[in-house]
Parts: C-alpha cells; structure tokens; sequence
C-alpha cells in the first residue's frame, strides 16, 4: 500500500477527535491487556518461556541462509516449490502466475500481514482474479477497502453497526427486514456468505506464522478455522511469507506458540494451529494438488547485521500495540502504512523510508511499556532511538529542533555559562508564569502550553542558591 | 558523621535546578539523615538525555564524558530524577558501543549511580523516614523508574512511614504520563491526551497531592491538571519524605 507515514500528525489528529474510533480503542485495555495478564499469571515460568523463544529467533537470524536453504530442500523433497521475491512486485508476480497456471478466477485467503504489505489483493483484481478475504475481520476491512488497523485484530477500529452496514451495501440478496444487530447474526450472515466463496475458490493464500526447516512445514494459528478451508479446499495452496519466519525445529515453533498465543489474545493455544508440509500425498484424505511457498525479502536481509535486526525476531503478537499509549490513542490507521504501533513505528521507516515515516519514531514517550510486554523482548524503545540518530545524522530533524539542540549543547558544556542561562530562565518564568496568558505569546511554547500551564517555579536556581550557602 | 560515610556526589538534573531547589535542599537532607557526606560538584550541567532521545548522540556523547569527569571523586552518585539516572545507567553504556575505554568508565560511572529513593532504600538500607506531611498523596513512579531502574514499590515503602500522610493508590499506575521529554512539544496532542488520563487516575484516587521523583512527569501533571480545572498539586518525592513545605507545591499560584 501506498504509504501516507508523512501525514501522521493530521491522521492522528482526525483520529483523536473520531468518537467511533476511540470508543473502538478503549477495548484494546479491558479486552486484550487484561487477558495477557491473566494468562502470565496463569504461567509462572512465562518470562522463562520468553527468553527461550528470544533464543529460537537469535539462533535462526544468526543462521538464516542455513535453515532457508534446509526448509526449501524439504518443501521440494515433498513436491512443493518454494519462490525466492527480492521484493513486492516479485512476489505479486509469482502468487499470480500461479493463480494464472491454475486457471484461477477467485482465490481465498487467510489473514496475512505480508499479503497487505506487497498489496496482493489490488494487483489480483487489477488482473481479473477476485481475491476473497477469509480471515471475519479481514473480511470487513476488504468490503470498506481499508487497511487493516491491527495486527491480529484488522477490523478492531470498526464497531458492529461499521460491520453491518458494510455487509449490506456489499452482500447481494440481504433482505432488508434480517436483523445485523448481534454480534452472532453478523457472524452468520458472513459465514453463509463465505462458505460459498470456499467453495468456488480455484487457489487459497494464506500466510505463516513459522516455517519449519526440519520438516519443511508451514504454520498458521487462527481462532476462526477459517485458514484451513482456505487451505484445504482448494486445488492449489500458496503461503506468502517473510523469509524471518523460519525456525529450525517442532521444538522450536511449539515453544513460539507458547508465547503467541498469550501475549496477542491471552489465550493458553490459539483455536486452529494448522501445520502443512507438501501437497497431498496419496494416502492423505485432503490438501491441495499443488503447494508453493512463496519467500518474501523485502528489505528484511538489509536488518540482518544492522541496528534493527532483533526486529525481525518478531512475531506478530501486537502485544506492543495493545500497550502502547501512542496506539491506544491514535488507532493504527494514523501510522499510514501496514504495520502501526511500536513494530510499525521501527519497521515502516525500513521498508517505506525513513524521509516518508520520520514522525513515527518520533512520536512515542519511550515509556518503555512496549519492551516489557514482547514476548521475544525486542528492544523497541532503543530502535525508535536509533532511527532519531539517522534521521538527525541525515538532516531529516527539523531545522529549529536541531538548532534548539546545538544551543543546548553548546550551553550544557560550559557550567558557568549554562549557570548563567538556567538562572535567567528560572527568573523569567517565574515572571511569565505570575502573568496568566503571558506564556502563550512565547513561540517556543506552543507545544507545551497548547494543552497545559506551566506552574510556577521558585524562581532561583539550585546550583546557585547551593554556591550562596544556602543548605536548607 | 562516623569515618566511614560515603562520599556522595549530588547530581541535581537540570529541572530540580531550574524549577525546584528546594527539592535539591530536601534530597541533601535525607541524605545526610541517612550518614552521607553530600557534595554538589559546581561543574555539572545536563545528563545528555535530550541529546539521546533527539538523535544528536554526538553532543550525548560529549556530555556523558563530562558526567564521567564530573562525578569521578565520588563514591556514589545520587541523581534526583529516574530519568536522568536511567540514561547513566542503561544508555550511557549503549552510547559508547564502539569505544572500549569509555565503554569501561561509563560503566563504572553506572554501576555507583542511583537515583534517590533507591539509594536511600537499597544502599543505605532506610526502611523509614522521621517526617510529618499532612494530606493525600498519591505517587507517581515515572516511566524510566518503574522500567529502566526497576523501582516499583520501592518509594511507596518510605512514604508510608511519613507521619500524617495519607497515601492513596492508582488504579493504573503503569501509565505514562505523556511527558515523555520533547515528545510532549512535539506532539502535544497525543501527549495531552495521555496527561488527562493521568490527571484523571490520580483525581479519582482522591489525592489531594501527586508526588513523583520526576519532575518532568510533574509539571507535565500538574500543568494539565490546571488546564483542565483540577484542584491537584506535586511536590517532589524528596520534599515530602523530608517533611520539607517551606515553597509551596507545584500548581499552587499566587492568585491561590
């Protein structure tokens, strides 16, 4: 998708005055916060657990052309191909001369981050194949044509009189008396109408949670069943991933769904855990005829050996969007690209550029929150960091910002003269902060008095007071 | 003062200087209380965190080496905000990545650096203070202190045993604030947000008073609470465990 990163400001602005959305948002603190919790108290040895998959990705990324290479041998070994994309428009490409080879007029697919990040569904349209989300959120956010807001919850900023609407304005024959007003009717009425499209697919596409290199079998969880219709009814089964999501082993992947499993939905073990490995074989009583994996890059090579290369140990939980007070605020819409919150804000600069996506490590507190909850402790805060030093090393800090950080410098420097500055500030404000309203003609103090007054300081430095003697 | 109590280098963080001395004046006091022999080297300016959250690493850099100088004599280094001794400790190490030699000192800077409740408490061992402070507080543990410094508690076990204090409980004390350093100018939207829902947690505990070791949380709490009509004042964590009142709290105008 095109990015609109460098519209942040105004994306979240309009987001924060949209009353739908923020009532939307409030869930993310009573539904998935408190279920993570419930479930690490549930599990002791939790934070044990997330060293062990943090060890599993290391190990992996360390030895990323080994265990791709050994991945693709065992997909081949079972009839299956595998395609290496350097980029977007190669893997858009690869999944549509397989859908062309399969004769393919409709194609189902399960959820997949990936799949919006090379923007399969447009370029499928753009050449006569209907793609058909399967994936009920998934689903929704196709019928509005939007992007998903949320990494595992998509249609999270929609509420369910969003959803009603969109089925009625898209589904053909809705009889305008049926009642879309509880959560169940609007889960019928998406199921009545998808287990047709099922069906009549000619190739499903889902993503991966993990590919595992000791047996070449790819993984998805899913809690509505719905990737595995999609996989198994149809003729031709393509997964679309990133090359970061292989793990060596069972083991491996087994010990990654412990800990994804808790820190998206707060649940012990996804509903549907599907693992697929080949096409049908001979005594198996379903599964596709043919099984391609198509291997994504996308700039994810670049990470590796560079600053940001723990992100690509990620997950996908979106623990870091749960508890992030920037998302919690501002919905993932206003990050302008695939991926928001914390991961979204260290990963779009990579993929789109960092001229396009500056504000978004840009605009987080650092509390830190986001570090703490990630189940393969990626060090976020530290990333948003690094990316603030390219952008001032390249210039891409805005002008008065960088001259506000030379006079700083400058200043912090020399004590005696920094003395002298600190005690003329301390007067001055307390000046200005006696006068209500005076603060606000200060240029530089738009920012900080848009939303607050200032109180009042003592008016005299400490340093100062403290070389006067004074000690109490 | 028996020969053996620590000489303790005072790092009082710009804001404490600029906006509150008399937090500067308690912190001294609970420090002596507690048998240090506390000195206030004249040379010290800023940690460098603006420096480090901006990108301008360069100039972060710069200043932690005059951190490094600044505070060598000392035994320990006590530092009046989490922030300031969040950037000593977890990032001042991460600055000097590629130099082993400063990567060396400014880890021996970190490991004797303490911001003060923690000093107080873990090193000095203080399970109680001898103080009175009357009225409702609630405490608020900045982000870099709960995370970078680990000390959720660890104030709350020293203001309770301030005579007369009334302390009262958050219902999401895990919040940030939105502060956040030059976040909360850059995007003071988000970041008012974030305030009001501090604001709001800390005028349903009741309290009448927030006190917090950060004084950048502080003034962002207070400011918004007095934008917003909330009759709630701050003081530095170091002034009420001092029992220390002689300025009026933050929020408190003349006009009041």
């Amino acid at each position: 998708m095109a990015a609109t990163s460098h519209l942040f400001k105004e994306n979240a602005r309009r987001a924060m005055l949209d009353e739908r959305l923020q009532g939307a948002l409030d869930k993310l603190k009573a539904g998935f916060r408190v279920k993570r919790r419930e479930a690490m108290a549930r599990l002791p040895e939790f934070d044990a657990l997330r060293d062990a998959a943090r060890d599993v990705k290391d190990h992996t990324l360390a030895h990323l052309d080994l265990y791709l290479e050994a991945f693709e041998a065992q997909v081949r070994a079972q009839g299956g191909h595998v395609h290496w994309c350097r980029d977007a428009a190669e893997a858009r490409q690869a999944v549509l001369d397989i859908c062309r080879r399969a004769g393919a007029r409709t194609v189902t697919k399960g959820k997949s981050m990936v799949a919006e990040e090379v923007e399969l569904n447009p370029f499928l349209e753009r050449n006569g194949i209907e793609p058909v989300e399967t994936d009920l959120g998934e689903y929704i956010i196709q019928l509005r044509r939007e992007p998903p807001s949320h990494i595992i919850a998509p249609a999270i900023h929609l509420r369910k009189d969003d959803v009603a609407q969109a089925f009625r304005r898209s589904h053909e024959g809705l009889a305008e008396e049926r009642s879309l007003e509880q959560p169940r009717e609007l889960l019928d009425e998406a199921r009545a109408v998808l287990r047709e499209r099922f069906l009549a697919a000619d190739v499903g596409i889902t993503g991966a949670n993990f590919l595992i290199a000791e047996n070449g079998a790819s993984v998805i969880v899913t809690n509505e069943g719905n990737g595995d219709l999609t996989q198994i009814l149809p003729r031709v089964h393509v997964v679309l991933t990133g090359i970061e999501k292989v793990v060596p082993t069972m083991e491996d992947a087994t010990t990654l769904l412990r800990v994804l499993a808790r820190s998206a939905t707060g649940q012990e073990f996804t509903s549907y855990v599907t693992f697929s490995a080949g096409p049908r074989r001979a005594d198996d009583p379903d599964g596709p005829e043919e099984f391609h994996v198509v291997l994504l890059d996308n700039g994810r090579s670049a990470l590796l050996g560079g600053p940001f290369r723990d992100a690509l140990r990620c997950i996908r939980c979106a623990a870091c969007l749960n508890h992030c007070p920037i998302y919690a605020n501002v919905g993932g819409h206003a990050y302008g690209w695939v991926y928001s919150g914390p991961i979204g804000a260290v990963l779009t600069p990579a993929f789109v550029g960092l001229e396009e996506a500056v504000d978004l490590p840009n605009a987080s507190s650092l509390c830190g929150r986001c570090e703490e909850v990630c189940p393969v402790r990626i060090p976020l805060p530290r990333m948003l960091r690094e990316w603030r030093t390219l952008a001032f090393g390249r210039r891409i800090t805005p002008a008065r910002e960088r001259w506000g950080l030379a006079l700083w410098g400058w200043l912090a420097a020399r004590p005696r003269a920094y003395r002298a500055a600190s005690a003329l500030a301390a007067w001055g404000l307390a000046r200005l902060t006696r006068r209500k309203g005076a603060l606000e003609r200060l240029p530089f103090a738009k920012g900080w008095t848009a939303a607050r007054d200032l109180p009042a300081p003592e008016g005299r430095t400490f340093m100062n007071e403290w070389r006067r003697g004074r000690r109490r | 003062m028996p020969a053996t109590a620590p000489r303790v280098g005072l790092f009082v963080t710009c804001l404490v200087d600029l906006y509150r001395p008399q937090a500067g004046f308690a912190a001294v006091k609970l420090l002596e209380d507690a048998g240090c022999i506390v000195e206030v080297p004249a040379a010290q300016t800023c940690c460098g965190q603006p420096g480090l959250n901006s990108g301008d690493a360069a100039t972060a850099r710069d200043l932690a080496r005059r951190v490094v100088a600044t505070f060598r004599p000392y035994e320990h280094v006590v530092v009046l905000s989490g922030s300031c001794a969040g950037t000593i400790r977890r990032h001042y190490p991460e600055l000097f990545a590629d130099d082993p030699e400063m990567r060396r000192a400014v880890r021996a800077l970190a490991a004797r650096t303490y911001e003060l409740v923690e000093y107080l408490v873990d090193v000095r061992g203080l399970t109680a203070v001898e103080a009175a402070f009357g009225g409702r507080v609630a405490h608020h543990l900045s982000c870099s202190a709960l995370r970078e410094l680990g000390m959720a508690g660890k104030t709350e076990t020293l203001l309770d045993t301030v005579s007369g204090l009334d302390r009262v409980s958050l219902a999401h004390p895990e919040e940030c604030c939105g502060f956040g350093g030059t976040f909360c100018v850059k995007y003071p939207d988000i970041s008012e947000r974030m305030a009001t829902g501090k604001v709001q947690d800390i005028h349903d505990s009741g309290a009448e008073i927030v006190a917090s070791g950060d004084l950048g949380c502080l003034l962002n709490i207070i400011g918004r609470a007095q934008r917003m009509d909330v009759p709630l004042k701050g003081r530095h964590v170091a002034e009420v465990l001092a029992g220390d009142v002689a300025s009026p709290p933050l929020g408190e105008d003349e006009e009041d």
